[in-house]
């Protein structure tokens, strides 16, 4: 009893931290649909969406990686803050470095 | 500190802040990943244009093909977390199913990017021909690396599994494996948008 009560909530904890089989492919096929949408910038031309449309599938195809296949999203957020810090350190950083060169060479 | 004791009794992960320090670990290693990524993306991109007299960007390209493997790549990704869900549900049979078939698709990424060096060097872009083929070759054969290691660290774990010899949650262990291979799938988004379909 006490070990079938120990491996059902183990269970219900797993099940807490993710999503169904069936959840992970949907959103693998949204990825698959965003991807595809990605692709076709390079054969159709979107104008002056080109460079936005890119840049937005580009966040949202990260975000729904590291969200729902990396579970950030039911995780605790202490490990949110491990990888945000990063990444956001990174973001900023970079971002002053091409900024200086652009100051640079222009 | 209440929150703590609950959560210490929910998971049962003896540290200081009820949670597992592997797991902690490994979400502070692709935080630090990310400056790594960041440094070669950025001198991608203030490089990209220095073409020298070598070939453009535009012209050793291939986006269909690459467009196959980055597809191939984040599939891959869906293989990882079916693995770890089986893994969760103790099924060992279908964690190494799945670990298996992630590994076949990181191993036929890798070998796209094979090709696709080739392909490159036979057009003439060397390693050195200009600060654009170095800083490429740099950026996407460090993901490469990553990749081939993943992969590595897959197949391992297949074989570990097999002979039951996994060290402590064996759940826990594929997932860490896990946010290792979905962090080098998000990297490739990057790369694949600001590198290939960005053009200079």
């Amino acid at each position: 009893m006490s070990t079938a009560t120990t491996e059902h909530s183990e269970d219900q904890e797993h099940a807490d931290h993710g999503m169904s089989v069936i959840g992970y492919v949907k959103v693998a096929l949204v990825l698959a649909a965003l991807t595809a949408l990605e692709v076709a910038t390079y054969f159709v031309d979107f104008g002056p969406f080109f460079m936005p449309v890119l840049l937005i599938l580009m966040c949202v195809k990260f975000f729904i990686v590291v969200s729902y296949f990396m579970h950030l999203k039911f995780d605790n957020k202490l490990f949110s803050f491990m990888f945000y810090s990063g990444l956001f350190l990174a973001i900023g950083v970079y971002a002053a470095f091409l900024a200086t060169f652009k100051f640079f060479t222009a | 500190m209440a929150d703590t004791a609950v959560h210490h009794a929910e998971h049962g992960h003896h540290t200081s802040t009820g949670l597992s320090n592997n797991k902690l670990g490994m979400w502070l290693f692709l935080g630090s990943e990310c400056l790594l990524f960041g440094g070669l993306i950025s001198t991608y991109m203030i490089y990209r244009g220095r073409v020298g007299e070598g070939p453009r960007p535009g012209n050793v390209f291939d986006i269909p093909f690459t467009s196959v493997s980055s597809f191939v790549l984040l599939m891959s990704s869906l293989t990882m977390v079916l693995a770890v869900a089986a893994a969760q549900k103790r099924d060992d049979r279908g964690t190494t199913l799945w670990l298996t078939v992630t590994g076949l698709l990181g191993a036929t990424f890798v070998g796209g990017q094979v090709y696709e060096f080739t392909a490159m060097y036979n057009e003439g872009l060397g390693y050195t021909t200009s600060l654009f083929g170095s800083a490429f070759y740099t950026l996407t054969g460090f993901h490469g690396v990553h990749v081939t290691v993943g992969v590595i660290m897959l197949l391992s774990l297949v074989a570990i599994i097999k002979r039951s010899k996994v060290p402590g949650d064996k759940a826990e262990v594929v997932e860490l494996v896990g946010l290792y291979w979905h962090f080098v799938d998000v990297v490739w988004i990057i790369i694949f948008t600001l590198v290939y379909l960005i053009p200079t």
